[in-house]
């Protein structure tokens, strides 16, 4: 009992520190970076309450592809970020007082939080209770079956993101030499080759 | 010293302040900007699978994998604006962000 505890304490120390670090580091490398340290203590945080398909869902997308996304960007681009962060202390005093409410609120409300005793009858998909039916199974059984629409609309919101992305980023540079495979085709033999009698000790001439 | 849904409900609302404290803080870079956005999307995600593990329905489990999605395709999407507009300007600052006079 105490030990899921302890760890609940360790990741969820851990996922605010990093969280902290992440809005204040000065070096963006290293802001991506806590980046990665809060998604693998948030993948703990769900691994303690049961989702674990979730929690390795979120180790592969969040640290292995956008995690990655955001290094390439900050990296490749050639940016003064001390001049970025010039006048950043400016707003310090609104920000904080902004989140300090924000805070305060969504804790009196989860302070005083009571769910209605009839909810747990209502449940939409309620957990399986069979025997060996594990979490990723469940999600499964249900993702494929009731929710089959909104995962088709969610593969084709990857689709219109991926070809939106590659758009942007696609630029044809002048002065290039670039491979045109109609005109490789469109060649004749009559221009390409020519048969030249070439006399003796004279050699080739153009 | 049972852990309850308070406890998660908690880390989230602090890691959702610090994404929202991370937009003040980092006006001017976007890519800091990003990335709270991806950090407060994290802490909905966790609300998500507080809720669906304590009422024992696995819908909030199903919907946070859409906002996984969501987010997903949100990064790759601003970050290749992103790439675009620093190719572009030369910069990253979005104060600089007003050429159309909006």
């Amino acid at each position: 009992m105490i030990l899921p505890a302890i760890m609940f304490y360790l990741f969820a120390a851990v996922a605010i520190a990093s969280g902290v670090m992440v809005v204040s580091a000065r070096n963006p490398v290293h802001s991506v970076l806590f980046l990665i340290l809060a998604f693998f203590n948030a993948a703990g945080l769900f691994l303690l309450m049961g989702a674990e398909f979730l929690a390795m869902i979120l180790v592969i997308v969040y640290v292995g592809a956008v995690a990655v996304l955001f290094l390439f960007v900050v990296m490749m681009l050639d940016i003064d970020f001390a001049q970025l962060r010039s006048g950043a202390t400016r707003y310090l005093p609104i920000g904080a007082l902004i989140g300090f409410i924000l805070l305060a609120e969504l804790i009196f409300v989860f302070g005083s939080w009571a769910i209605a005793p009839g909810v747990a009858g209502v449940a939409a998909a309620p957990f399986p209770t069979t025997a060996g039916f594990t979490n990723t199974r469940a999600l499964g059984d249900l993702l494929y079956t009731r929710y089959v629409f909104a995962f088709q609309a969610a593969g084709m919101i990857l689709l219109v993101a991926m070809i939106g992305a590659i758009v942007l980023t696609l630029r044809h540079r002048v002065g290039t030499r670039r491979q045109v495979i109609s005109e490789q085709l469109a060649r004749t033999r009559a221009e390409t080759i020519e048969v030249v009698k070439v006399p003796v000790g004279a050699g080739a001439a153009e | 010293m049972t852990i309850g849904l308070a406890h998660y409900l908690t880390v989230a609302a602090i890691l959702f302040t610090l994404g929202i404290f991370g937009i003040f803080l980092n006006r001017k870079n976007v890519i800091i900007i990003l990335m709270s956005i991806e950090l407060m999307l994290l802490a909905v995600n966790i609300n998500f699978v507080a809720f669906s593990v304590v009422l024992h329905d696995l819908v909030g489990q199903i919907f946070a994998m859409f906002v996984l999605t969501v987010a997903a395709a949100e990064a790759a999407i601003g970050l290749a604006i992103l790439v675009v507009y620093f190719r572009n300007r030369g910069t990253i600052r979005v104060e600089d962000i007003r050429m159309m006079k909006g």
